[in-house]
């Protein structure tokens, strides 16, 4: 049997994954704006990972002054359009928005956010002098949010800063990972631009260790961060999984993401294995591709699901169906996948993850009809490449690096964003990548001394 | 329900609502289309001397939620022939006989051309003449309006050449771009106006385009100062009403006109001893639909306040008014946050930090921080009250009062001229720490 797939017309496409939050027009944004009640110690500020001036870029757009709004935005997130588009601002600015006490809506800081940076990419305004080279080089390796943010900020203090990606494309999870009615690949593509525009220089189809070894980085740069990422998903150890028709959520989102309209093929019966928020995108993606039923495996219950609470919400609203505490443990069919055998699951004990054990059912067995499954088990890190950095410590899937500025033991390679912290957002990334450029300005500075 | 009609020196009208003298009083299609909605009275758009308008001649002051709080005109009087006017006005009395018709009148300062528009406009068969001595654009410069308002010598003599000839009641309109306006409040009464109007529009440039460098709105490259009405100029209207009640020489009715837009500013203005009021900027917002709330909400006030009358209520709080020497020194309020409204927004905090007394502090509460007042070093300024978003949350609480004592009363027991020592003194005594 071969897997019965389905395809949308472009302009379907075009529908289905329009943007989610429209952007504000001009007079509508004044007047999201005129709500702001200008907090003093905002929680939205202090609760956003890199600490944007909330209040600050929201008084800029209500007074007209939308290049001073984007360059606070940008002062302190140089990926501020994704951001603003992409984040899960339910549980970051908008959530904690005092509005929310006062029985009001929250002040709708992620699209004011978007208002202000595609304003700025709109006019083709550059918000940044960036002075002259201090003759320090800084290579970065991976060309994710974490780097594009460690290498804009470091730029902005006069270092030539070098990225080198191993894809055809610079953007990492920002350009890829995201769903495309959130985020389009377009103004991550954009954005990086802007930021090629202050004069980051980005070397991609290198991939360090095959194309270029870190004993040349470490001669020609006078320090390295590393910002990898994760790699691939958890694969699932389970008779069947060589079948065709079962993929990586990740490499699937970049597929349908970078495809024209129209020519990324789904499933008619599509499975999900995994309960967090990149499923979710999977889910809905597939959806809104054209699959008749979508069905997410979660191995425990509604309540431990870590995707957030919008997001399933999104999938419920798109007709996802969910199979709590169910477990697969086979994959049918002859060279294709037609079919998922599960077994229901209990829960017991709290595990080390705090959450509680699920334990299988004797006697449960079940099997689902799909003609094509996603694995979205989680990422895992590219273990073997981080073991081959000189000097950097690896425990735990991550690389040890202090979360606060980046430092490894050693002194001359710096790390962050997922690789470091896990998987997080892409607002967590660029905060890392921030906080190394102004600890890597630290260390070279001080070593002049 | 409550008793809405008024005698305003002895014009009837249902309601105290009138149409100021304005666009919306330009014509008889429109003055007819106010009192089928319901408004008591009108005060023609003032006729007389020739005029020509410009294109683009309002500009409207925008709140961050609320568009026109103020509106800036440099429209002049009546651009209409006079005899249109008075066939119109003629009509419109005649067929709404309980109402209100006032006719608005400017003319060069002529006794002869004074005397001559009077007899026309008493030919209309309407209740009252308005002088109009407070436009303060074009006509000014013309020596007319505000030229006439801003001198009382004018104004009595003018006043006085038309009570002399009229027999219907005239109402003399002030201008508020004076240093007191209880002076040519003064000089209508001794130039026998049976009553007042006040204020008229305040001299005013609403803004700069900042592309153009040119006035908003540009006539042609070029602009003008204007007059400003709405909501904005309220404070100042109500004040000058007050004054023109509380001063012994002039006795006569007011009309209380600037910035009303709903049956609340109305009330405020008939108890700082307005008789009717006169409404312009709100209509140009919203149509003469508003005079339905108007009756509706003045009526219910009223019923709820066990007032029969609206008449009852003219100059009810004049009293209240006074001098700053007058007041207690010794009455106590503080500021009370109520953590459990409280949104912490933090505005309470940092405008007392930074532009008050220092009196608040944030305070862990509940897992985060909460401001909370320091009583005993709070001043009572009413600052933090003002900017707290959340009704009800401060509140500023009577706090015992060790006793009374006014700044006049003061400066006759303590040292003269008073000395700082002296009245630290005083303050320590009764509990009052400046710092």
């Amino acid at each position: 049997m071969t897997i019965s797939l389905k395809k949308i017309s472009p302009e379907e496409y075009r529908k289905n994954f329009a943007d989610m939050k429209p952007a504000l027009s001009e007079s509508a944004a004044i007047v999201e704006a005129g709500r702001c009640l200008f907090c003093y110690d905002a929680p939205c500020t202090n609760i956003c990972p890199t600490h944007i001036d909330v209040p600050g870029f929201i008084k800029k757009i209500m007074t007209g002054n939308y290049i001073g709004s984007a360059k606070t935005i940008l002062s302190e997130n140089i990926l501020g359009e994704s951001c603003g588009r992409a984040c899960p601002v339910e549980v970051l600015c908008e959530g904690a928005c005092v509005m929310n006490d006062k029985d009001e809506l929250p002040i709708k800081i992620g699209q004011l956010q978007r208002f202000s940076t595609e304003w700025r990419r709109n006019n083709k305004k550059s918000i940044f002098d960036i002075p002259e080279s201090n003759g320090k080089s800084v290579g970065l390796i991976g060309a994710g949010p974490a780097s594009l943010s460690c290498a804009a900020y470091l730029k902005l203090n006069g270092y030539d800063t070098l990225i080198y990606e191993a894809e055809e494309l610079a953007g990492g999870l920002d350009a890829f990972g995201v769903a495309e009615y959130k985020l389009t690949l377009k103004s991550v593509l954009d954005e990086i631009e802007m930021i090629k525009e202050m004069g980051v220089k980005i070397q991609t189809d290198t991939k360090v260790g095959k194309d270029i070894s870190f004993d040349e980085l470490l001669k020609k740069h006078d320090a390295l961060f590393i910002g990898i990422g994760l790699g691939r998903t958890r694969s699932l150890e389970i008779p069947g999984n060589d079948l065709n028709g079962i993929h990586d959520t990740i490499d699937f989102v970049k597929k349908y993401k970078t495809n024209p309209p129209g020519e990324t093929a789904v499933g008619k019966n599509v499975i999900v294995i995994g309960g967090g928020n990149t499923s979710v995108d999977a889910a809905t993606a597939a959806k809104r591709l054209g699959a008749d039923t979508v069905t997410v495996l979660y191995r425990r219950s509604e309540s431990e699901m870590p995707a957030f609470a919008h997001e399933y919400e999104h999938a419920k609203a798109d007709g996802v169906n969910y199979q709590w505490l169910t477990n697969p443990i086979a994959f049918m069919g002859d060279t294709d996948v037609e079919a998922v055998k599960c077994i229901r699951m209990e829960l017991g004990e709290p595990d080390d993850s705090g959450r509680r054990q699920p334990i299988s059912v004797p006697g449960t067995e079940f099997t689902i009809p799909a003609d094509m499954v996603f694995l979205a088990l989680g990422q895992v890190a590219d273990k073997e490449f981080i073991k081959s950095i000189p000097e950097v410590g690896f425990s735990n899937g991550k690389i040890v690096a202090d979360p606060k500025n980046g430092k490894t033991s050693n002194p001359r390679i710096f790390a962050g964003g997922d690789v470091v912290h896990g998987a997080k957002e892409v607002v967590n990334a660029v905060q890392a990548g921030k906080l190394a450029a102004y600890e890597i300005n630290k260390f070279l500075s001080d070593e002049e001394d | 329900m409550a008793d809405l009609s008024i005698d305003f020196c002895g014009i009837k009208s249902p309601n105290p609502f009138w149409l100021a003298s304005a666009p919306p009083s330009n014509s008889a299609y429109q003055v007819n289309r106010a009192f089928e909605a319901g408004w008591g009275g009108a005060v023609w758009k003032t006729i007389g001397a020739p005029v020509m308008n410009t294109y683009n001649r309002y500009a409207g002051l925008d709140g961050p939620e609320q568009k026109l709080i103020g509106l800036n005109n440099i429209e002049l009087i009546s651009d209409r022939n006079i005899e249109t006017n008075l066939k119109e006005i003629a009509e419109v009395k005649k067929n709404w006989p309980d109402r209100a018709v006032i006719t608005s009148l400017m003319v060069e300062s002529d006794k002869e051309v004074w005397r001559d528009i009077v007899k026309r406009t008493e030919d209309t068969g309407c209740d009252g003449i308005e002088l109009n001595y407070g436009c303060p654009h074009g006509m000014s410069e013309r020596g007319m309006g505000a030229a006439v308002g801003q001198v009382p010598e004018y104004c009595s003599m003018i006043t006085e050449w038309v009570t002399e000839v009229a027999s219907i009641p005239v109402i003399v309109k002030l201008t508020p771009n004076i240093t007191d306006i209880v002076q040519p409040a003064r000089a209508a009464v001794k130039g026998g106006a049976d009553s007042v109007s006040l204020i008229n529009t305040i001299n005013s440039i609403i803004g700069i385009d900042l592309d153009s460098f040119e006035t908003v709105p540009s006539v042609g490259g070029k602009g003008s100062h204007g007059g400003f009405a709405g909501p904005a100029v309220k404070p100042i209207a109500l004040h000058m009403v007050s004054a023109v009640s509380m001063d012994d020489q002039v006795n006569v009715p007011i009309s209380g006109i600037g910035g009303i837009s709903d049956w609340r500013d109305a009330a405020e203005f008939m108890l700082l001893g307005a008789t009717s009021v006169q409404v312009c900027t709100a209509v140009m917002h919203y149509g003469f639909r508003i005079i339905e709330d108007m009756i509706d909400g003045m009526s219910n006030w009223l019923d709820e306040k066990g007032i029969r009358s609206v008449e009852e209520i003219i100059g009810k709080s004049v009293e209240r008014i006074t001098n700053f020497g007058e007041l207690n020194l010794l009455y106590k309020t503080a500021a009370l946050i109520d953590k459990d409204k409280c949104i912490s927004c933090n505005l309470c905090y940092i405008v007392c930090e930074d532009t008050a007394h220092q009196c608040i502090d944030l305070k862990p509460f509940d897992g985060g921080v909460k401001p909370e007042v320091r009583e005993d070093d709070c001043v009572g300024c009413r600052l933090c009250f003002m900017v707290c978003p959340v009704h009800g949350c401060i509140e500023m609480v009577e706090l015992d009062s060790p006793a009374e004592k006014t700044w006049k009363e003061l400066e006759g027991e303590l040292s003269d001229p008073m000395s700082w020592e002296d009245l630290r003194e005083f303050q320590k005594k009764h509990g009052i720490e400046i710092h």
